[in-house]
């Protein structure tokens, strides 16, 4: 049997008492990377936010199991020393915090994180910047990436790592990303699979109204995205069953 | 012609505008005795203190220096090398030593404002005199400190600070007690005076003790072209403390910058603000204020930018950060315009620690506490300030060794 780095068992989580995710499962293989799509709203968002265990996103019923281990009531710095590396997709601005300040905590030695600003291409006075002020699209998901690299967890979560990245940015952090992925687990939210050009994703889930509707094929489960949206998955036949095999 | 003396009498019962009314008689003027002495062969117990609002011990790191316990002048000189770029002396001795002096005495800081002011012409404890000489950049800081050892002890300093033109410097004024003073009121006049084209940076820092009231009055008058910097802060818990320096751009192309950050804890009573008034072409005006309030502490964080000429543009940005339900911050930004072209403008937000930014670094592996003291470090980052990189760090480290113990 194959060990997974991730099993969330029929998760549903409330916001303010309103039913975001409903009896989600969703089983990551180590070793494997994962891409999750889903239209707007659909709570892609959420499932990040209930797998680091924010407290505004209340657990109604099931469990999440990280290596193995029940972290469903654990607080979310536990869960992140456990290896869970999270790049969100619109982070606070927090002023006075500076990049620097939190790349040092991630990871002391200077040099790894010159050596990681060489790679994004940020010159040494963005660590002077305040965290997410003024960061431009681009420049948000690099600083994330940045910070997911220093934290060095062996799962990867990326939210929309390719949304509002202009083409050259979007190279950089395409050659970033797969290069980060090599040897780890991921997970990857994207709403229009640009990202899936630089990277090999082993499977793709569909998130609709909360549930997980569909798995199979990235390439397969995309291309019909993009052709037909996301009415084809309601139309699925299979969706009913919780499970299309492409 | 009135006397400042009557003035003074005149005004001895006035309750100033702001702030818990106190009765000036409670405390004692019976200060201990100090004899001269260099700030590094005092003792230990004030040579730590002194550490913690910015004053060296040493020469070496400052171009000169100040140093008053209760009444009496321990200290003053000028480092060799800045000996004929500025002067340093107690506010007594100048006026003994330059008659013109009395221009500049009791002329932005009026000695009717209130009963602190009057107490200060009545009953004048020293204070000092700096003057930078005319085109002399200073580029080491200067520093004076006004340090109390008496228990329960009233001390009224009266500071003139003379920027002649084309003039540069930075000043350190560090207001501290000893251990063993509980109680006491501090009356500090300072008047500022920024002739054209220079340019002034005083950071002031008060360390005060639990029942301690403090009541400075500040005002500067700027020059042509001239610039008026003023940092102040304020960490520890004193009973009250209230102040409302006023900066009078008078020059073309004034420009004057009021920095604060205030941490009240205990049971302070904090009310401080800053004015601008804008008075020739071209005056830009902009005021800074940082309020963390935690435990029961109440802040009063005031601001006034009055425009009076035409082309003049302020701004005021107040933050407040609030740790405790039973602590107040009170933001009153105030504006007003008494002609066309003047641009004032503010922006205040009093609210808790974001939730939303707490999780974020934990996301990150801090701690929930982690996280909290760093997001309140960060509110209190001084690099928005503008001030010189060396003095930025110094005062980071002195705002880092405070809240360390704080939070």
């Amino acid at each position: 049997m194959v060990k997974c780095i991730l099993e969330i068992q029929n998760l549903s989580v409330e916001v303010s008492g309103k039913r975001i995710l409903n009896n989600v499962n969703l089983q990551i293989p180590e070793g494997e990377v994962h891409v999750l799509f889903g239209p707007n709203g659909s709570g892609k968002s959420s499932l990040i936010m209930a797998l680091l265990g924010f407290p505004a996103y209340k657990i109604v019923s099931g469990r999440i199991i990280f290596k193995g281990i029940d972290i469903t009531s654990l607080p979310t710095n536990e869960r992140v020393k456990m290896g869970i590396s999270v790049a969100f997709q619109n982070p606070p601005v927090i002023r006075g915090v500076k990049l620097g300040r939190i790349l040092s905590y991630l990871m002391p030695d200077e040099n790894k994180i010159g050596e990681l600003l060489v790679k994004v291409k940020f010159p040494q006075s963005f660590l002077e910047r305040d965290i997410n002020l003024g960061f431009s699209g681009g420049e948000i998901k690099k600083s994330e990436i940045l910070q997911v690299l220093a934290q060095n967890g062996d799962f990867i979560v990326l939210d929309e790592p390719d949304s509002g990245v202009d083409v050259e940015n979007l190279r950089i952090l395409g050659t970033i990303i797969n290069d980060a992925l090599h040897g780890r687990s991921a997970l990857i939210i994207t709403h229009l699979g640009v990202i899936l050009q630089y990277i090999n994703a082993n499977m793709a889930h569909v998130l609709m109204n909360g549930t997980i509707v569909c798995s199979g094929s990235p390439v397969k489960i995309l291309g019909q995205i993009l052709n037909e949206g996301y009415a084809w998955c309601e139309k699925c036949p299979q969706v009913k069953t919780m499970r299309c095999e492409l | 012609m009135s006397t400042s003396k009557d003035d003074a009498l005149r005004a001895i019962n006035k309750p100033a505008a702001y702030g818990p009314d106190l009765d000036v008689n409670q405390y004692s003027r019976q200060p201990k005795n100090w004899e001269p002495c260099p700030i590094s062969s005092l003792p230990k117990e004030i040579l730590e203190r002194i550490l913690e609002v910015g004053v060296l011990p040493e020469r070496e790191n400052r171009a000169a220096s100040f140093f008053q316990i209760d009444h009496s002048v321990i200290f003053r000189a000028v480092q060799s090398l800045f000996e004929d770029k500025v002067e340093i002396m107690s506010a007594r001795e100048a006026l003994e030593k330059y008659d013109w002096l009395k221009d500049y005495w009791w002329k932005i800081v009026s000695v009717d404002t209130d009963k602190y002011t009057a107490l200060a012409e009545l009953a004048w404890d020293q204070g000092y005199f700096i003057r930078i000489f005319e085109d002399q950049k200073v580029t080491m800081p200067l520093q004076a400190c006004l340090f109390i050892s008496t228990d329960n002890l009233n001390q009224n300093v009266h500071n003139i600070i003379i920027a002649e033109p084309g003039s540069e410097a930075q000043i350190i004024t560090g207001c501290t007690l000893h251990s063993s003073v509980q109680r006491g009121l501090h009356v500090g006049i300072t008047e500022f005076y920024v002739k054209e084209d220079a340019k002034l940076t005083f950071t002031m820092i008060h360390n005060w003790a639990q029942n301690f009231d403090s009541r400075p009055r500040s005002g500067a008058l700027i020059e042509d072209n001239g610039v008026f910097i003023s940092n102040y802060m304020c960490f520890k818990p004193l009973k009250s403390l209230q102040m409302y320096p006023v900066a009078y751009c008078r020059g073309v192309n004034a420009r004057a910058r009021f920095n604060t950050i205030i941490y009240g804890t205990g049971t302070s009573y904090i009310d401080v603000g800053s004015k601008i008034v804008l008075q020739n072409e071209g005056c830009r005006g902009e005021i800074i204020s940082r309020a963390i309030a935690t435990d029961e502490a109440q802040i009063y964080a005031r601001g006034f930018l009055q425009g009076e000429h035409g082309n003049t543009k302020a701004h005021l940005e107040c933050r407040g950060l609030i740790l405790s339900d039973k602590a107040i911050i009170y933001a009153v930004p105030e504006l007003m315009a008494k002609v066309q072209g003047a641009e004032l403008s503010h922006e205040a937000a009093v609210g808790k620690i974001a939730e939303e930014q707490v999780q974020y670094l934990m996301a990150r592996g801090f701690s929930r506490s982690e996280a909290e003291a760093l997001i309140v470090r960060g509110f209190m980052d001084v690099s928005i300030f503008g001030l010189p990189k060396e003095l930025e760090r110094e005062i980071q480290r002195m705002i880092d060794i405070t809240t360390e113990r704080a939070l």
